[in-house]
């Protein structure tokens, strides 16, 4: 199968997010990036799905900090080939990123006829709308979404879509196809860091030279804040002893001790 | 913002979810703002029954075809476009569910109307529709504005109430004649949820762990606590994900809506998609080590703290205030 894995950058939200001073988009001096994590999950996948019915993965990229360890780290996982376009993602939106990404993927021979495309389902900042769906719309491909199981057979993809409640649903779709991957079948596997040095010396990463988008943004956005600090919880503070007396007797104010 | 307001209504196994009418709600605030008329669409080929309980919009349009049953997004999309030309509609509302995920990026994309994701209050003023939307898990929160109100926006379940938007009327319906193409992924059948040993929508006390909890071993902290409140863990999805607990344990989105008399969130962050599955406990109560995590703009309790040190430390203070 031609595996194609599109790898986003997102905030590590874990680190507090400041708002710069335009009110237009995030402080970037204290940033810490990460992989987006249903792009991590996509990634799971498609090597999975190499293991199982051979073929290659492709790991695509904007540029974006950190972007060249995540891509290495895939090629350490087992990715055959990564590909980094030199536009930069931050100050994209989606739906701009998409254009760059649907033109990366109309140069000839790109698509073949067991290809999976295979984007995060949804990312932190997405607010513009879905890479995959959008990626789909540009190349007139199938998409399924929230997708937490592939299976492959006879050009054709057997798909698990989450709904809510824990149901779920099968589809089935022709290749050549976009899914958004929610979940892998199995968490994202573990690799040492000595493998990815190991390819960081050994491997490299290709270069796609495309037209950056004539709209970076499709939004009016007005301004970005944090919310506000009205209707916080009421906090409780002291050391673990005191703050465990207290709990226990908000638990028994409701009645389950 | 003369055009029409649309709503795709939204239906699960025969049934309208309750985004429908938390949409249908919001537009109808809208539509008195505005002036604008309020419709819902409906697609599918069960439309007809389901139309009658749509009373809270000016009037219902159907496009009743079976290709449009359990229809992948772009399909759906296509129907949608077709009736937002129909109806001449500015604004689109559909929901920022897992059954609807896509469809308003493929309209967007073949309609040329900018899509606002993630979307939780939407004010008319002064000629101008703001939609304030959740970003980065919760941190961050984005106003956008929509020139002329044109756009489609895809809302949070749960931002607006399910009542507002029910109303024992009977609309006008029309029946809207499109061509609709066969879908590009077809469904094949609904694979059951799994019925694990214990059903969390049913506990009075949920002790809910998150990624904060660290390691699989640790969960069973929790189990402790939760044994001797009476009560059973849940957990978010990294938690599920990782394979600690079993899938009828996940609370959110994709998992379940809980609402328990006290949850504990421990080591939540409290993304949108974790915190529309607890936000109608009657006590929430959070444990994070870090101060700004967005679990406490909605939580009742909060504490800043590390979960692991304190779960013992209360599940021993429960239980000699059990003893007395
Ligand atoms: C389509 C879709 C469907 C989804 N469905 C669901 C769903 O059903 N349910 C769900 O939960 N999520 C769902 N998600 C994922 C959701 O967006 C979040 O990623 C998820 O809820 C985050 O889980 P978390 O809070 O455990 O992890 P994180 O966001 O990583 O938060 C971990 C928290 O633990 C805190 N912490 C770390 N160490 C400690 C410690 N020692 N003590 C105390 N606190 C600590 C950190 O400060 C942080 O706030 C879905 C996402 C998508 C896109």
């Amino acid at each position: 199968m031609n595996l194609y894995v599109l790898l986003k950058m997102v905030p590590d939200t874990v680190e507090e997010l400041n708002v710069s001073a335009d009110g237009q988009s995030l402080d970037s001096e204290f940033l810490r990036f990460k992989l987006s994590e249903p792009d991590d999950h996509a990634l799971e996948q498609a090597l999975l799905l190499k293991e199982k019915h051979g073929g290659t993965v492709t790991v695509v990229a904007l540029d974006a900090p950190e972007v060249d360890d995540v891509l290495f780290t895939a090629l350490a996982k087992g990715g055959d080939r990564a590909v980094k376009i030199p536009i930069a993602q931050a100050g994209l939106g989606t739906a701009a990123s998409a254009g760059v990404l649907a033109a990366f993927f109309a140069a000839p021979g790109a698509i073949t006829p067991d290809t999976l495309l295979l984007p995060g389902s949804q990312a932190i900042d997405d607010l513009e709308g879905e890479l995959a769906p959008l990626l789909a719309a540009a190349l007139n491909l199938p998409y399924v979404g929230v997708v937490c199981g592939v299976q492959a057979a006879d050009g054709k993809a057997t798909i698990l879509k989450e709904f809510a409640g824990g149901l779920r649903a099968e589809f089935e779709v022709a290749l050549p196809a976009v899914l958004g991957i929610q979940s892998a079948e199995k968490p994202p596997r573990y690799v040492p860091v000595a493998k990815v040095r190991a390819a960081m010396k050994s491997a490299t990463i290709d270069t796609a030279e495309l037209a950056p988008p004539d709209r970076p943004v499709q939004l009016d956005i007005a301004r970005l804040y944090k919310p506000e600090a009205a209707g916080r919880a009421e906090m409780v503070e002291g050391a673990p002893a005191d703050v465990a007396d207290k709990l226990v007797d908000v638990l028994a104010k409701h009645s389950v001790v | 913002m003369a055009n029409p307001i649309l709503v795709l209504a939204e239906q699960v196994r025969g049934e309208l979810a309750d985004i429908t009418f938390e949409m249908l709600g919001a537009g109808r605030a809208l539509a008195i703002a505005s002036g604008a008329p309020l419709y819902a669409a409906l697609l599918g080929s069960e439309a007809a029954p389901l139309a009658a309980k749509l009373g809270a919009a000016d009037k219902v349009f159907t496009v009743e075809h079976p290709h449009l049953d359990l229809a992948p997004a772009g399909t759906v999309a296509a129907a949608l476009k077709g009736l937002v030309d129909h109806t001449q509609a500015g604004l689109v509302l559909l929901g920022c569910t897992n059954v609807s995920l896509g469809i308003g990026s493929m309209l967007a994309a073949h309609s040329g109307l900018p899509l606002v994701n993630f979307c939780r209050a939407i004010t008319f003023q002064a000629g101008t529709l703001t939609c304030t939307s959740q970003l980065f898990g919760g941190k961050i929160l984005s106003d956008v504005k929509l020139a002329d109100g044109r756009g489609i926006v895809s809302v949070y379940p749960g931002a607006f109430p399910v009542d507002a938007g029910k109303h024992d009327g009977t609309p006008p319906v029309e029946k809207v004649d499109l061509a609709v193409e066969a879908p590009k992924a077809v469904f094949k059948r609904y694979v059951e949820p799994e019925t694990g040993d214990v059903d969390i929508t049913k506990q009075d006390v949920l002790v809910g762990v998150g990624r904060g909890i660290q390691t699989q071993d640790n969960v069973q902290l929790a189990e402790d606590l939760a044994q001797i409140l009476g009560g059973a863990v849940c957990a978010s999805r990294p938690v599920i994900d990782q394979g600690w607990l079993p899938l009828s344990r996940q609370v959110g989105k994709s998992g379940m809506t809980v609402k328990p008399r006290v949850y504990l969130a421990l080591g939540i962050s409290g993304a949108p998609e974790h915190w529309e599955g607890m936000q109608n406990a009657q006590c929430i109560i959070a444990v994070n080590t870090d101060p700004k995590a967005p679990i406490f703009d909605g939580a009742h309790y909060g504490v800043v703290g590390d979960v692991l040190e304190l779960l013992p430390v209360l599940t021993e203070k429960i239980k000699a205030r059990k003893a007395t």
